[in-house]
């Protein structure tokens, strides 16, 4: 092509040209589902504080539930109509963590137990998982120094 | 012998028939505005099949043998075939034809597969080699998705410039005897890579490497956008569409209401949910093999030049941190 643009410009002209995000409607979406998600989180939260679980237990039980729901939401193919619709806000919460997981177990279940579901199961979460083991090993060793100087 | 025009176009000497056309396609493309052209639509994704890479074959192979049928051609009268898709390997292509005891290539161009495959079985004919070519190409939603993006059921927004894999396969027979349209010159593309690493912009990515073989094939045959009914591009999507006019037009190539886009046409991209339109290898081919030749059988199209284009994406050098490299294979159709 006869050059009249370097890359550098043509970069600039795509990024001049190209549609923008719907930035005030994806954050109320977001914020919408983000708020549903945890209002009902809060209130499998509530309903096990008065069946007298300790707090422990009443976040244990809240987190179980919620895992549960959003691996159900994924299993019936539900969860990806809301995070196109809520974007962060269903990603966020513990839901999206679960949806994650199910959905590639459930999309590599025909490349076998072993190679497919097992290995390839935490193709998204993985990220989320090493490094938020890693953050929380060094938060660990930072408080344990803590303890120690004080 | 085919004659080279100029820097990179072949007029060929020999009459190239497209003898016929077959496609089929997946519900979503059969809701789309071209439904009543394709030869059929599958409403089950796996179509029939256990996987989304079997269904693609499956589809594959059955448009070829819709082709066969509709040409009149037995499959012993196939010197070739030419055809290719998205996945790695070309999954989809081989196992289609696994069984179909023909010899055949794998071709590997991503969305431009269907002009590539046209060049050189025109070129093969041309060349006397062979009397009967088929070209053929498949993408299949599901299968592209879980090779280049994400698992289906994962929970993710589109961006505003990304486009969606068109499930179908779209199949041709060349020929030098019979009726038909004819191809007359073929105009094959350079690789241009101007630097787009968004994975989800493939039309700006390919619209270099349009525009790029378009002004080529403009220069080598001394025409003008005026002399073509339709310049066809495969899969730029209505955003790579809009850099493909810009870039010409900084070329002083103004196309005027000569330019469609295959993926533009094959959904309605207001009510379909598909943001910039549709792509993939079939995107081009499903449209090519049955509307584009129908209009040339109504006689409203004269001549045409279709350009698919293909985004050489591979997901390993985008999470090195390298671009995306374009490509666009013209080819001249004419009644």
């Amino acid at each position: 092509m006869k050059k009249t643009l370097s890359k550098h410009e043509y970069q600039k002209l795509v990024d001049k040209k190209a549609p923008g995000s719907k930035i005030v409607r994806n954050i109320f979406a977001a914020f919408l589902t983000g708020g549903i998600i945890c209002s009902i989180g809060q209130v499998v939260m509530m309903t096990v504080e008065n069946l007298g679980a300790d707090k422990e237990t009443q976040a244990a039980v809240t987190s179980v539930v919620m895992i549960f729901l959003g691996a159900f939401l994924t299993g019936i193919n539900l969860y990806d109509n809301i995070s196109k619709f809520g974007g962060a806000g269903a990603l966020v919460p513990i839901t999206g963590f679960s949806n994650s997981i199910v959905s590639p177990a459930m999309e590599y279940k025909k490349e076998g137990y072993i190679m497919g579901v097992g290995a390839k199961m935490f193709l998204i979460a993985g990220p989320v998982l090493v490094y938020g083991i890693f953050a929380s090993v060094i938060a660990g060793i930072v408080y344990f120094i803590w303890k120690q100087v004080i | 012998m085919a004659q080279k025009l100029g820097s990179q176009t072949y007029l060929l000497d020999q009459q190239v028939y497209v003898l016929a056309g077959a496609a089929i396609v997946g519900k979503k493309e059969g809701d789309g505005p071209l439904a009543r052209y394709f030869d059929d639509i599958i409403d089950d994704e796996y179509a029939g099949e256990k996987t989304f890479e079997a269904a693609e074959s499956r589809i594959l192979r059955d448009t070829y043998f819709k082709v066969l049928e509709k040409s009149g051609k037995a499959a012993t009268d196939i010197n070739f075939v030419l055809s290719g898709d998205l996945l790695n390997q070309c999954t989809a292509a081989s196992y289609a034809f696994r069984d179909a005891d023909v010899p055949y290539f794998g071709l590997f161009g991503a969305c431009s597969t269907m002009s590539e495959a046209l060049i050189l079985g025109s070129l093969l004919i041309d060349s006397g080699a062979a009397d009967n070519v088929v070209c053929a190409a498949s993408s299949h939603f599901c299968s592209a998705e879980r090779q280049f993006r994400f698992p289906l059921e994962y929970g993710s927004q589109r961006t505003p410039t990304s486009q969606w894999t068109v499930t179908g396969a779209g199949t041709v027979i060349l020929g030098t005897e019979g009726q038909g349209p004819r191809i007359t010159c073929v105009t094959p593309g350079k690789i241009l890579d101007e630097g787009i690493k968004d994975a989800n912009n493939m039309g700006a990515a390919m619209a270099p490497a349009a525009a790029d073989t378009i002004l080529a094939h403009l220069k080598d045959t001394g025409r003008s956008c005026d002399d073509y009914d339709l310049i066809l591009t495969g899969d730029l999507g209505s955003f790579g569409s809009t850099m493909l006019r810009e870039l010409l037009k900084r070329n002083n190539i103004d196309l005027k209401d000569k330019h469609n886009d295959c993926g533009t046409m094959i959904f309605d991209l207001e009510k379909q949910d598909v943001v910039c339109g549709g792509s993939g290898c079939g995107c081009s081919a499903s449209v090519f093999s049955t509307y584009i030749l129908d209009q040339f059988s109504q006689g409203l199209l004269k001549r045409i030049l279709f350009v698919a284009t293909g985004a050489l994406l591979s997901p390993t050098r985008t999470q090195q941190g390298e671009s995306i490299p374009g490509i666009a294979h013209a080819v001249c159709v004419e009644a």
